[in-house]
């Protein structure tokens, strides 16, 4: 079998060790926040091309992540029937796919899970994701939220692509006494971390709540 | 083991950072730092002319020993200078540099929203190099 040449040619399926390092990531999304601060007369314009930029990523890595599932079931021999072969499904209800996306999607993209999901208690269609070390944003100092509005842009990307319209924004809160998490060897621990806010449309709650009854 | 000033000059001899490190340090005002920042810049490029002695392209003033201070400077591809000043007597200068010149690479460089040869501002550049200090024991 000849050697792959070019990215296309190489198996979909993913090999054991893809790991890109950390410092090439940050230049080259340094450089993607630079190209678009030239362009833009504000911050909220920043964040909306870096929303935009991150949207398509996270089509894509919805189709990549239902197709590598569903391989890996085909790919397994038939064997007994009292085993249970791992099936796709497609998420139907707003927890299932908020929980594919914090536990799945994150560890594809970043390595590890989100560090938690909420559902916010004051506006009934809106959730938070939490990250303690957002990667697009362990390097800034200022505006670390605007630099998190890819990540944003990569969740809202994932959940049109399953049909959930949604609005996803990043904001940034303190992290409580005891609960910081060492972040990445060498730099210093940050102080806050990143919240992702969901908040679904109209029809995407109701939808769900007819699916419950 | 006493550090007393950082400051890091960019490669048209402009001051971009400074700040002391311990107590002992002089009390200098903003200008003051600017204006040595500018004749240190100049005095290194001297001395790399003056060196009978060409080698590389980081020539220039490496250290400068005196009976009440050391001073250390790093110079990098880019131009852009380092400096520590110490109590005589200190070690691992070059190691306190380097990992300087790391955090500056990873809290600095690394920033999308800091412009190149601009003053640094950046918190974590800050925190960085508070952490290299209490490693290396400064008191």
């Amino acid at each position: 079998m000849s050697k792959p040449t070019s990215i296309l040619d190489r198996q979909i399926m993913r090999p054991k060790n893809d790991q890109v390092s950390m410092s090439a990531f940050a230049y080259l999304y340094s450089e993607l926040v630079q190209y678009h601060q030239t362009r833009v007369s504000s911050i909220s314009e920043l964040e909306q091309r870096l929303s935009s930029s991150g949207y398509g990523v996270g089509f894509k890595v919805l189709e990549l992540l239902a197709y590598r599932s569903k391989e890996q079931s085909h790919l397994t021999p038939p064997i007994s029937h009292t085993v249970d072969k791992p099936k796709t499904k497609r998420e139907t209800r707003i927890m299932a796919i908020l929980q594919f996306i914090s536990s799945a999607v994150w560890k594809s993209l970043f390595g590890r899970p989100a560090d938690s999901l909420e559902k916010s208690i004051d506006h009934a269609d809106e959730y938070m994701i939490f990250d303690c070390n957002p990667i697009t944003s362990n390097f800034v100092s200022v505006h670390q939220s605007s630099a998190d509005a890819y990540i944003s842009g990569i969740i809202a990307g994932v959940l049109e692509g399953a049909g959930f319209s949604a609005r996803v924004s990043a904001h940034t809160v303190d992290v409580e006494e005891g609960e910081s998490r060492n972040g990445y060897i060498g730099l210093p621990s940050r102080k806050d971390k990143a919240v992702f806010l969901v908040k679904f449309a109209e029809k995407v709650l109701q939808r769900d709540t007819a699916l419950e009854r | 083991m006493a550090f007393l000033d950082l400051f890091i000059v960019n490669k048209s001899g402009g001051l971009i950072h400074h700040r002391s490190l311990s107590e002992k340090a002089p009390q200098i005002g903003t200008n003051e730092w600017l204006r040595i920042g500018s004749t240190f810049h100049s005095l290194h490029a001297i001395a790399a002319e003056a060196s009978p002695v060409r080698g590389k392209i980081d020539d220039g003033i490496e250290l400068i020993e005196s009976e009440g201070l050391v001073l250390c400077c790093f110079q990098t591809r880019t131009g852009i200078k380092f400096v520590l000043t110490a109590e005589p007597g200190t070690g691992y200068l070059q190691k306190v540099l380097k990992e300087i010149y790391v955090a500056y690479t990873d809290c600095a460089l690394k920033d999308p929203f800091y412009e190149l040869e601009m003053p640094i501002r950046c918190e974590l550049f800050t925190q960085a190099v508070n952490d290299v200090m209490s490693r290396f024991g400064n008191r």
